[in-house]
């Protein structure tokens, strides 16, 4: 008897917890199908195949593991930018500003490995703790105006974002400029502060390859922020000062306290995705060197719905469609502002469906 | 020398100048309105494709308000109607103007400019540069000194006080994100029609810097223009720089001022009190 309601119990749970998934799991997958759809039916109002559409995309992204390699280097910076912003969010806190942190985090790694000449196993800790304490910097300012006057931080990191290009191209124009080049970019950093390819390793991939370590640093971050978020002190202040800053004070959390710091590591965790290019990529910076990741972040930290597991799946999807671009745009002559409204697209069908659902609920 | 910044200056200033009032309208309903840029840089691309088509430049405005006010309206049913998140909805409508235009980008022939009227001394300037300070003081009136601009505000204050009175939030609000689509379209075409043709992303960034110019200017059509003015007049002086200082500090300049008013170091700015707020 007691076995059989214990069964019962576990069984009633289960249900739920599957209802729950699903529940998590529809709108994201309705507004990947909506955005697939609709890619396909611009095809056929431009009097083409949607069918080769889809598997240019799939031979594009799939075809062979230098394909799968490119899908995943591509995702890198996505993931990093996406983890930045649902820290945030989780936090109840908007940053839109991984796209001005992640250049000025860019620049300190650039700096340091320039200017320093130390063995690998100090220099590449070094730039990359200085790029996020960097980045971590640049979003605790907004964090720091909104604790203390109540200033929005979404029009803060927005502002912040111009400041940071305005810097970083003021640094690599005028300052640290390559000597004797046009393009507005920084000399090289040492070999010793380049994080390696992985072709060197995984053998099946060609050398070609541009997937490097920073994917596995990306990886490791999905899994510590799941642990931080979920298992740690720090992770349940800030999911409580997120969903209810009053309650939170009164069980004697300082919720600006908390805006600061979440803000500085969201920052700090966007600044990984400018070392990613320079340490992992370019080796240099380059002035502009970031197709909108920050702001691709958002995207992606919306249909991963803030979770590290599903913003790690919703940077790989975007990951490939960014590698898949280009071989669309080649071979369909399909320009890649389709992808591009596509994303809008997308996003806003996505809060839509969120907006509803909370509007029928609370 | 102070002359010679006229010009450049009302440049910069015209087109912030009708965004900043588009942005104004929208908050002021309670609406936040990140999608200034997008609106901004679909009525260029509207301008330039309309005035291609017919040869007429009042047709490239008409075209391009029109596409700034369909924007709009998809920024207005999904905050108003689907109560989505306003800042996102912003955000993925400039996403996704930047994927139209670039994925219909129109030829790069040139296109004409709207008809310029002579002013003495200073020189001629597109009929809109005219229009700007007339709907200025129009907006003003409108929204301080009439019912309208009384239930307009009303429905920014409150989530309720429309309500009370039988009347619908939502409608207002309607109004408000449609007119701030008129309006920042109406300052992106003046960048095309000044130039005469149409590249990737010519907004450049100004939606953002009029956002900042509502902000300063206190969510005020007159203090707005004139914080439009005033960086107009700084990003002139880029031009025509004499002190070396560089350019991309005086570029920040509107985004630094914007997060010293906004810690209330300058006189405090407060936003409508329900911007942002939808009753549940």
């Amino acid at each position: 008897m007691n076995i059989r309601q214990s069964f019962i119990t576990f069984f009633n749970s289960l249900i739920l917890q599957i209802r729950q998934l699903i529940r998590n799991l529809l709108p994201p997958l309705l507004a990947i199908c909506g955005f697939f759809l609709l890619c396909g039916i611009v095809l056929i109002l431009r009097s083409q195949n949607p069918w080769e559409f889809y598997t240019t995309i799939f031979i594009s992204g799939f075809s062979s593991f230098d394909e799968v390699g490119s899908v995943l280097f591509n995702a890198t910076p996505l993931i990093f930018t996406g983890l930045a912003v649902a820290v945030g969010y989780k936090g109840g806190l908007f940053n839109i500003g991984c796209e001005g942190q992640l250049y000025v985090a860019a620049f300190a790694a650039t700096w340091i490995g320039m200017h320093l000449s130390l063995p690998s196993v100090l220099l590449v800790p070094l730039c990359i703790g200085t790029a996020m304490i960097t980045g971590a910097f640049w979003g605790a300012v907004p964090g720091y105006l909104k604790a203390k006057f109540g200033a929005h931080e979404v029009i803060n990191t927005i502002m912040m974002n111009f400041i940071a290009f305005a810097l970083t191209n003021f640094l690599v124009t005028s300052v640290y400029r390559e000597p004797n080049q046009m393009i507005p970019q920084t000399s090289q950093i040492h070999d010793a502060a380049h994080l390696p390819r992985l072709a060197g390793i995984l053998t099946f991939l060609p050398q070609s390859n541009l997937l490097n370590a920073s994917f596995l640093l990306a990886c490791a971050c999905v899994i510590s922020c799941y642990i931080f978020l979920k298992y740690t002190r720090w992770g349940y202040e800030l999911r409580l000062v997120g969903n209810a800053p009053e309650v939170a004070e009164y069980g004697g959390i300082n919720p600006r306290a908390v805006t600061v710091w979440v803000m500085a590591l969201s920052g700090a965790i966007a600044g990984l995705a400018g070392v990613a290019d320079v340490m992992g990529y370019r080796y240099r910076f380059l002035d502009g060197f970031s197709s909108g990741w920050g702001f691709t972040g958002i995207a992606v930290a919306l249909l991963g719905r803030n979770h590290p597991f599903g913003v790690f799946a919703a940077a790989l999807l975007f990951g490939l469609l960014n590698k898949v671009a280009l071989d669309i745009e080649l071979i369909l002559e399909v320009p890649r502002g389709l992808f591009l409204a596509g994303q809008g697209l997308l996003i806003i069908g996505l809060v839509c469906m969120e907006g509803i659902s909370k509007r029928n609920n609370g | 020398m102070i002359l010679d910044l006229i010009p450049s200056t009302l440049r910069m200033t015209i087109p912030l100048g009708f965004a900043a009032l588009g942005g104004i309208y929208s908050e002021r309903s309670g609406i936040i309105n990140i999608a200034l840029e997008g609106m901004m840089l679909i009525g260029a691309y509207g301008y330039v494709v309309g005035a291609q088509a017919s040869g007429s430049a009042w047709i490239g405005l008409s075209v391009g308000i029109g596409l700034g006010v369909v924007i709009a309206l998809l920024h207005a049913i999904a905050t108003i109607t689907f109560h989505a998140e306003q800042i996102v909805t912003g955000i993925a409508i400039n996403i996704l103007a930047l994927g139209i235009t670039e994925y219909l980008i129109p030829t790069t022939d040139r296109v004409p400019g709207l008809p310029e009227l002579e002013l003495p001394f200073i020189g001629s300037y597109s009929v809109l540069v005219y229009l700007l300070p007339v709907l200025m003081v129009t907006s003003h009136i409108l929204l301080f000194k009439t019912p309208w601009g009384l239930r307009l505000r009303a429905a920014g204050e409150s989530t309720e006080a429309l309500k009370t009175l039988s009347l619908s939030r939502a409608k207002w609000q309607y109004f408000g994100v449609l007119l701030s689509g008129v309006f920042a379209a109406t300052g992106g075409c003046f960048l095309t029609s000044e130039v005469h043709y149409f590249t990737e992303g010519i907004s450049a960034g100004r939606g953002y810097v009029a956002l900042a110019a509502v902000i300063f200017g206190k969510w005020h059509p007159l203090y707005g223009v004139a914080a439009c003015f005033l960086f107009g007049f700084a990003s002139s002086l880029e031009l025509a720089n004499q002190w070396q200082i560089p350019d991309q500090l005086i570029k920040s300049f509107p985004h630094i001022l914007t997060m010293v008013v906004l810690a209330g170091f300058v006189g405090r700015s407060r936003p409508p009190a329900a911007l942002g707020k939808m009753e549940s």
